[in-house]
């Protein structure tokens, strides 16, 4: 058993986080040590290259608005006691679903009509991809991990026979569907800033970021502000507490993996309507993944994955910079940085806190017996 | 032998966790091949003073004597090493592996196990003989049962060597039979030579077995006594540190019941082994009664109290409540009892009363979430629900008053009352309650005790399950006990007697062993 106290919330989601942002800089630093270059020269260029251009802002927040969709998707369903690992083929039927609506439509019909549609596409092929592992778990109790992973397999399976066989342009060499019609632009944040008469570099930011960031507040409102988030948390919680009162396990599975698929699938508007302006084979390329370890740092709390996917947006841009800048600096290495933040961030996250609760606790013991001067 | 130096003796232990003084200069002192009690409320310290002796934590100040000679306890291996050996009240046992590997498990003599199990079993054999704890050796810990489990604990300690033994609530898990057994079995190890440190809330346990009595109150010894030279009042108001009125009173002259609010026919379940759990159950709660369910745990009161709070589906029967009628094939669930005015106090609160990590007002609104005072077109209303988790607490006397704390940072006894007001909030006529006082302290238990026989008194249908004998007796106005599956017998309470009650749950003892092992620990 530990010590029975819990620390106090500055120190849990204010210091820990940081220390262990700290520790894991500091593992890096020695493993660019090992290999023969300067630690304080890569972690310059890597935060340059994240944060120290309005180009490096924009790639950084681009990157961000993806992880946010798949760190969402997966808190939700942790929240109902679900570990949603789908979030890669949601994200896939997200993107096909994007594209559908866009192919029909974005010819001949409106921006202001088609993307609101292409939005509730994205989610709704989500949604359905979740649907069908979070059914087979509800009434069968086959385990979303295992069907969810499936899943995955299957959605890269349908969105390679789909670009092959039904939505490849006859003529084209590369396997990609045909350009979107002008209807399914997503304006990019340059384009909407240079309306404004703001000059903004030329990058894939665009207002996908928005609605990322109103799904991140929607989730925060949705799980603790009302009935379906209270039943949904007493699921995940406590099943049993939850059936006494008379709360269905079901439907909450359901509604859980459903919201969860319904976030991934976001991931398409902004990487396929919001970039590419065309379907094509690899646009999620493990962000589903990234979202667990992302919901994981941000321990599955809207603002914490906000931040998190911000820190993951910097790493892959800065480590972008990195590879580039850097002769003999790989983009392996970059990969190494990413895993050591992961693992002490995410998967070691608390290995520090009874430590730091000792200091904590020693500190407070000392200031204790002073007598209070008001 | 010829010496009078008592086994242990602590003086002046102290011991604080933060700002709480768990001990607060304790003394102890127990004489050799003797059965001690240590008994006070949940937070008394008594737990902490046996894990200084036991070494699984250090005292900040105070010294400890074994057998006559100063001691220092560091480490439990310490412990042991001076003959001293403790069984938790949660079972150590590594449930795949066999009673004799678990014995070994930690004192394993070198590499070549088979010579050592051999070895063992000879050592463990003649320790049977002597000590009269009987354990199949070979079986799996997983299908042992409960009394078993105990009985290998002791004899794991007494293979280490243990002198002074020292005991958790051991009884907290035993049905009455077991317990009987393990008080024959303790007699004969004190005969042995062995010395006994038992640590329990139950008043009637410390008189019919310990030589002396240690009573604890706020981390001091405020009650240091030969078992004969006490009573169970006194203990009791040692421990409370005031008057305490349990069993029945003055009070208990109940007024002729009401009209019946529920009634339950014929209700038949079998599990999905195919053990008949329910064979043929009637019954009828009046408004103005208590009726308690006596019976050795595992004979069905649990599927009883699920089938009629909805959480369970009978294979067959009737259910007619607030004037409506349920058969198995549309059957009540628990959002329709709620709205029909029953309430229900699960047997285990942690499982299922409440979300342990949700606030305690996030618990205290759990089956009324939906109801419009805290939902208001699917948003929850906080304020409301903070509102009323402040008014829960203060009635029922929930410490700590904050209903900021995570439901399961409260105590046992805290976390009992949390539940009980909370079904006691929209003041239901049938209430429906599984163990009310499992766990919870002498103070809290009459504290509940007389909260069930207000809502009785308002007129209220209740229903009592509890595998304590004194709490049915303190609480009902009438007595159904069930034996495997059915109602064995109804008395009203003036007829009840110990041995009236137990003839009732009669072969109990002999139950099916499908019965007892599926019936939950």
């Amino acid at each position: 058993m530990s010590s029975g106290h819990e620390l106090p919330r500055w120190l849990d989601l204010g210091v820990l986080p940081l220390f262990n942002l700290a520790l894991a800089l500091l593992v890096c630093g020695i493993v660019v040590l090992v290999i023969g270059l300067d630690p304080g020269q890569v972690l310059s260029l890597l935060a340059k290259g994240a944060f120290g251009s309005r180009m490096g802002i924009s790639y950084t927040l681009y990157y961000a608005t993806t992880f946010v969709f798949t760190g969402l998707a997966v808190a939700v369903a942790f929240h109902g006691g679900l570990f949603n690992i789908g979030g890669e083929g949601q994200a896939m039927l997200g993107g096909i679903g994007t594209a559908l609506v866009a192919l029909a439509l974005a010819d001949h019909w409106p921006a202001w009509l088609v993307l609101p549609l292409m939005t509730l596409a994205a989610a709704a092929f989500g949604l359905a991809w979740a649907a069908v592992p979070a059914a087979l778990q509800a009434w069968r109790g086959s385990h979303v991990v295992i069907t969810t992973i499936m899943f995955n397999f299957i959605a890269s399976a349908l969105l390679s026979w789909l670009l092959i066989n039904v939505l490849k342009e006859p003529g084209n060499m590369t396997v990609e569907s045909r350009s979107f019609g002008p209807g399914a632009h997503v304006p990019a944040v340059h384009e909407v800033l240079g309306a404004l008469g703001i000059e903004w570099p030329r990058s894939p930011l665009n207002l996908s970021v928005l609605l990322a960031a109103a799904s991140a507040a929607l989730v925060y409102l949705l799980v603790w502000r009302t009935r379906p988030g209270y039943m949904l948390r007493a699921v995940g919680f406590a099943p049993e507490a939850a059936r006494y009162a008379g709360i269905g396990p079901r439907a909450q599975v359901m509604f859980s993996m459903m919201l969860s698929g319904a976030f991934a699938g976001l991931v398409g508007i902004n990487e396929v309507a919001g970039v590419h302006g065309r379907l094509l084979l690899d646009y999620v390329v493990g962000a589903g993944f990234a979202g667990i370890a992302v919901s994981l740092i941000g321990r599955n709390h809207p603002v914490g994955i906000v931040l998190a996917s911000l820190l993951f947006g910097a790493l892959y841009q800065g480590g972008a910079e990195l590879a580039f800048e850097i002769p003999g600096f790989s983009r392996d290495m970059v990969f190494t940085l990413q895993g050591l933040i992961v693992l002490f961030s995410g998967a070691m996250a608390q290995v520090a806190a009874p430590t730091l609760a000792r200091a904590w606790f020693a500190i407070e013991r000392r200031l204790a017996p002073r007598p209070a001067h008001g | 032998m010829a010496t009078a130096a008592p086994a242990v003796a602590m003086r002046g232990i102290r011991k604080r966790f933060g700002a709480v003084a768990a001990n607060d200069g304790a003394d102890l002192t127990v004489a050799r091949a003797s059965v001690h009690g240590i008994v006070g409320e949940n937070g008394a310290g008594k737990s902490t003073l046996m894990s200084i002796l036991y070494g699984l934590i250090g005292a900040d100040s105070g010294s400890i004597e074994v057998d006559g000679a100063a001691v220092q306890i560091r480490h439990s291996r310490d412990a042991m090493q001076f003959g001293i050996g403790m069984v938790h009240q949660h079972f150590m046992l590594v449930e795949t592996f066999s009673a004799l590997d678990n014995v070994l498990l930690g004192a394993e003599p070198g590499w070549h196990l088979p010579g050592a199990r051999a070895q063992a079993r000879v050592q463990l054999q003649a320790l049977m003989r002597d000590s009269g704890l009987q354990v199949r050796l070979d079986a799996m810990v997983e299908d042992l049962p409960v009394g078993e489990r105990q009985r290998l604990e002791i004899l794991k300690a007494l293979y280490r060597g243990a002198r002074i033994l020292i005991l958790d609530e051991p009884t907290a898990v035993l049905t009455p039979q077991e317990t009987d057994q393990l008080f024959v079995t303790l007699r004969q190890l004190r005969a042995r030579g062995t010395t006994i440190l038992l640590i329990t809330h139950k008043l009637r346990e410390i008189m019919a077995l310990t030589d002396a009595v240690t009573v604890m109150r706020a981390g001091r010894v405020v009650l240091d006594c030969a078992t004969a030279d006490t009573t169970m009042d006194a203990l009791a108001q040692a421990m409370v540190g005031r008057r305490v009125q349990l069993g029945r009173g003055a009070a208990a002259a109940a007024a002729p019941y009401g009209a019946p609010l529920l009634q339950a026919e014929h209700l038949r379940w079998r599990d999905a082994a195919g053990v008949t759990r329910l064979g043929d159950v009637s019954l009828t709660l009046h408004a103005g009664e208590i009726v308690g369910i006596a019976g050795v745990s595992g004979n069905g009161q649990s599927e009883l109290l699920d089938a009629l709070a909805g959480l369970l589906q009978p294979d067959a029967g009737e259910l007619q409540l607030a004037g409506r009628r349920f058969t198995p094939a549309r059957w009540l669930d628990p959002s329709t009892a709620r709205d029909l005015a029953l309430a229900h106090v699960p047997e285990d609160r942690q499982l299922r009363g409440l979300v342990l990590p949700f606030v305690a007002w996030e618990s205290a609104v759990l089956g009324y979430h939906a109801r419009p005072r805290y939902d208001r077109r699917g948003w929850m209303r906080h304020g409301a629900m903070l509102a009323d988790a402040i008014v829960m607490m203060d009635r029922y006397d929930v410490r700590p008053r904050d209903a900021r704390i995570r439901s399961g940072q409260f105590s046992g006894g805290n976390q009992q009352k949390l539940v009980l007001a909370r079904e006691a909030m929209p003041e239901p006529r049938v209430l429906l309650v599984g163990q009310p006082t499992r766990g919870v302290d002498i103070g809290a238990i009459e504290f509940i005790h007389g909260r069930l026989r207000a809502m009785r008194d308002a007129g209220g249908a209740i229903l009592v399950v509890s595998s304590e004998l004194d709490e049915i007796l303190a609480l009902a106005d009438r007595v159904l006990v069930m034996n495997r599956g059915r109602i064995s017998g109804e008395l009203p309470i003036d007829a009840c007697t110990e041995g009236a009650l137990g003839r009732l749950m009669g072969d109990a003892g002999a139950a099916d062993a499908a019965f007892a092992q599926g019936a939950p620990a």
